[in-house]
């Protein structure tokens, strides 16, 4: 490919391009921005549930028809809930994650040219870009967006008798999911095909880095997953224009019995969570992948438990397709089914451990670089583990009784697959900036984003906790109806002041991200004093990724600070620096790692 | 109003901008000695931040969280929940120091050298059986409370009551004297038959229909739920209890009040919480709040989902006799 440049318009170069560096810088792109429409919606229902029935300005600007005199509609609320969710889980974590370091990081760090198929990688991106497109324009519809919440159960979502954003908003989400789910398919077949085909020489699979690990488990989770998800959606929309009954049976509505006969809900949400538990993963994995490469390189230590952390991530990913019924312990599904997800949900813990003990354990007596990346990643290891530790309650049947659905849920997850996986990402970003623009990132105002983020993350979720223990219900338009909750309201209100404060200092990365992607100081071509492939390439993108031949790979990503005794931490390094890039050839009598 | 609203976006973000393009002039980008001792620093400032708000939510907000379970299945849920609680509180105590003590201690400078440590097979067991012993508790202990509450198969002599949703609002109806539901299904409903009892079902004949719960201490009582248009849950978290309803399918639940109304709102912490909630509405200028067991909609249904709720009164056996016979049965209602 490098040997013949042809020459590019900029329709071939930017728009419709084939190249996995592009592609990536694509999703990122397209990714942040549905987040900042994500992150804006969020600010707007929390002023909500902090000011209840109190008139702003600002909905008076952003909500239309949906606000009278500045109060919002508890129509809308649902709405912006359910888009909110929507758009983080898929939108962001999903193909602006996945989307955008698979693409980035897959031929660089294996040694490849390019994706095994550059078509279908542009099919994959603008797929997404449409799909993206439909959700935007689904807020705009009259009646309002989806509303029954980012799971969609039906009846509600099958009906719009039953709430106004179950009509056209709810069929363009249903459009819109069924597009982006062709998009994640398209892109992660190619990720699977990618990394077991076009591995450079010497590039075994137990040489790969952890990314790569991650990123290849996490494709595979989501071509088991995502056509379930898809299969669910289309018997849903088969229900609502075509008149069958897959979900919906008895229903009496608006004054007058629905034809529907013999079918369940609880089918439904079946087939939902065989996709709604593993896209935790999906999420997830990647951030933890982008984590292990990182702090291993700015702890200039090599990664614990390499095997370990590879067992890791398959035993999350084999468990989390078969623990799908925690989320439907009081559904009314067979109690005996309860007790089997219990267990099962509950052994993810063990792996969980492993790999957050790791991550400590790579920081012991390491040489800490706090880059922005870092910290990132270490803010990522907290709350991964203050996320994950509530997990316990959750997945336990008989506590789920009580806080099923309740804030306490809201602030498990949040923590241990939103926050976690938004920190992922923005290491990511921190990290290989200098290789997607070939500039750097500024450091201060780094630290002043990962510093106004973290706090207000566990302002937050913190407190939320508890305000789930006294029994409040999520998705409450508000609580004011009860006077068991009134004692609440302040602590809502701290919430809400803390969401505001971290969705503002957003601002302070969005202005970091564009003006450095212009005027940041020049990269060298390995910033981080790095050990894996993709610091081998240029700092200016040619297609290809190498301007010779592919580099030949001669030992693992995790050679920092090898020593010429490896007893003895006070002698010299073994080739001289902190670090050997994986080209680099054993030395004579070297042990590989 | 909104003209003004908008001008002052456009200057927060202009003055922002500015500020911003002035810290990017300084162009460093890779962290130094100098910046790795600051966040060092830092990471303790934050542990100590993390630290205090975690112990203040612990301490503090106590008050507001829900009393002891009220029923006597839940309080093997309490045990469970405190012992989860103890536990993941102290691992979190524990990790959240090493990683940002770490962060402090090991940060980077010229002279150090980080340790070579690619693997101990003895540490990772460590880490993987010790968890897993601790889930054996856990889940063992989980499995056996989870039988308890879920199977309502041996139970003698337990009040029969079927519970039913719609948007947006709870009804409910007794057995009666034959302790038997009737049948019911949407295509009765019809009128005053808005629960969609089949009347010409033998059983339907003394049951009661009611818009408030009355539960006898004491007794368990065997909850069935139906749901008229959308999913709903019937979340009452006093009783520790809750179950969806399922439009074209009955769910079910159960448990044994253990308290009354009345015993419950003398308990400490219930005055307490109840004392700090009037506080709160005296300042606003509204009605004193009284103790009342709650069941209320918590599965998203629709734009009232916020507003669902029906009153639940626990009270001794005679006055739940006398309740009771008060009520009509349907038949006499229905004609």
């Amino acid at each position: 490919m490098s040997e013949h440049h042809h020459k590019e318009t900029f329709v071939t170069k930017y728009i419709f391009t084939q190249d996995h560096k592009m592609i990536s810088k694509q999703f990122l792109v397209t990714g942040m921005f549905m987040g900042i429409i994500a992150v804006f919606i969020s600010m707007l229902f929390r002023m909500q549930i902090a000011w209840p029935e109190k008139s702003f300005t600002i909905f008076e600007a952003f909500l239309g028809p949906h606000q009278t005199d500045g109060v919002m509609n508890p129509d809308i609320y649902l709405a912006l809930v359910t888009i909110h969710g929507t758009i983080m889980v898929f939108f962001v974590l999903t193909a602006g994650l996945s989307g955008t370091f698979s693409n980035l990081l897959i031929p660089l760090q294996i040694g490849a040219r390019d994706m095994a198929s550059g078509f279908m990688n542009m099919i994959s991106y603008w797929l997404f870009f449409l799909s993206s497109v439909i959700m935007v324009i689904s807020l705009f519809v009259e009646a309002g967006p989806a509303s029954a919440g980012w799971t969609i159960y039906p009846p509600l979502s099958a009906l719009p008798q039953a709430i106004p954003g179950s009509g056209m908003g709810m069929t363009l989400w249903l459009v819109s999911m069924a597009i982006f789910i062709a998009s994640s398919l398209i892109g992660a077949l190619n990720y699977i095909v990618t990394i077991l085909n076009l591995r450079t020489k010497g590039m075994t699979m137990t040489r790969l880095p952890l990314t790569m690990w991650a990123f290849f488990v996490t494709a595979i989770i989501g071509v088991v997953s995502f056509p379930v998800l898809l299969s669910a959606a289309l018997l849903l929309v088969f229900d609502r224009s075509f008149g069958t009954s897959f979900y919906l049976s008895d229903i009496f509505i608006s004054g007058e019995v629905l034809h529907y006969q013999g079918g369940s809900p609880v089918l439904y949400e079946h087939l939902f969570w065989f996709l709604g538990h593993p896209e935790v993963y999906i999420v997830l994995l990647p951030a933890l992948g982008i984590t292990s490469e990182i702090i291993s390189t700015n702890s200039r230590k090599p990664i614990f438990g390499y095997r370990a952390m590879i067992g890791s991530i398959l035993a999350i990913a084999f468990l989390s397709t078969i623990v799908w019924g925690h989320h439907m312990f009081i559904s009314g599904m067979n109690p005996f089914l309860g007790s089997v997800f219990t267990f099962t949900t509950l052994l993810i813990a063990i792996p969980s451990a492993v790999k957050a003990f790791n991550y400590i354990t790579t920081l012991w007596k390491g040489n800490l670089q706090l880059n922005p990346a870092m910290l990132f990643s270490i803010g990522l290891v907290s709350t991964f583990v203050t996320g994950g530790l509530t997990g316990l309650v959750l997945g336990d049947s008989a506590l789920d009784i009580n806080i099923h659905d309740t804030y306490f849920v809201v602030a498990h997850f949040h923590l241990v697959m939103g926050v976690s996986a938004i920190f992922g990402m923005y290491a990511g970003i921190y990290h290989w900036f200098p290789k997607m623009y070939g500039r750097m990132m500024n450091k201060t105002l780094g630290y002043w984003h990962f510093w106004i983020t973290i706090i207000c993350a566990y302002g937050v979720f913190w407190p939320m906790h508890f305000v789930g223990l006294a029994g409040l219900p999520r998705r409450y338009y508000s609580n004011t109806n009860f006077p068991m909750f009134d004692d609440l309201l302040q602590i809502n209100v701290v919430i809400t002041i803390f969401a505001l404060v971290g969705g503002i200092g957003q601002i302070i990365f969005l202005a970091n991200f564009f003006i450095s992607m212009y005027r940041g100081q020049k990269a060298t071509q390995n910033p981080w004093r790095s050990n894996t492939l993709e610091w081998t390439t240029p700092v200016e993108h040619i297609h290809g990724n190498w301007p010779g031949k592919i580099p030949e790979v001669h030992r693992w990503a995790y050679d920092y600070s090898k020593r010429v005794d490896p007893k003895d931490d006070d002698s010299d390094y073994l080739h001289g620096e902190d670090f050997v890039l994986q080209t680099t050839p054993l030395l004579e009598g070297e042990e590989p790692s | 109003m909104l003209a003004l609203f908008y001008i002052f976006i456009i200057v927060a973000i202009g003055v922002s901008f500015w500020q911003i393009t002035r810290i990017m002039n300084f162009r460093s980008v890779i962290a130094s000695d100098q910046d790795n001792a600051k966040q060092g620093k830092y990471s303790i400032y934050f542990l100590v931040f993390l630290y205090a708000m975690m112990i203040y939510c612990l301490i503090f907000m106590n008050v507001i969280m829900l009393p002891e379970s009220a029923s006597f299945e839940g309080e093997h849920d309490d045990n469970l929940f405190n012992i989860s609680f103890w536990l993941i509180g102290i691992v979190q105590f524990l990790i959240q120091f090493l990683i940002f003590f770490f962060t402090f201690k090991y940060r980077g400078n010229k002279d150090r050298k980080a340790k070579f440590y690619a693997d101990s097979h003895k540490l990772e067991a460590i880490w993987t059986i010790t968890p897993a012993i601790v889930l054996v508790v856990l889940i063992g202990y989980g499995l056996w409370q989870w039988n308890n509450v879920m199977d309502l198969s041996n139970v003698k002599d337990p009040v029969i009551i079927e519970v039913y949703s719609q948007q947006f609002r709870w009804e409910a109806r007794y057995a009666g004297e034959d302790n038997i539901l009737g049948l019911g299904n949407v295509n009765y409903i019809k009128g005053i038959n808005t629960m969609g009892v089949n009347m010409s079902d033998q059983n339907s004949q003394d049951d009661k229909q009611v818009t408030e719960l009355y539960l006898p201490k004491g007794r368990k009582i065997h909850f069935k739920f139906r749901s008229q248009d959308v999913l709903h849950s019937a979340y009452m978290p006093h009783f520790r209890a809750q179950m969806n309803c399922v439009p074209g399918m009955v769910t079910e639940f159960g448990f044994t009040p253990k308290y009354t109304t009345e015993e419950m709102r003398l308990k400490p912490e219930v005055i307490e919480k109840t004392n700090g909630i009037n506080k709160i509405r005296m300042a606003k200028g509204e009605d004193p709040y009284e103790f009342n067991f709650l069941l209320l909609c918590n599965k998203i249904c629709g734009a009232s989902h916020y507003n669902m709720q029906m009153k639940i009164t626990v009270v001794e056996q005679d006055e739940y006799d006398r309740w009771i016979a008060e009520q009509p049965t349907l038949a006499s209602v229905i004609k």
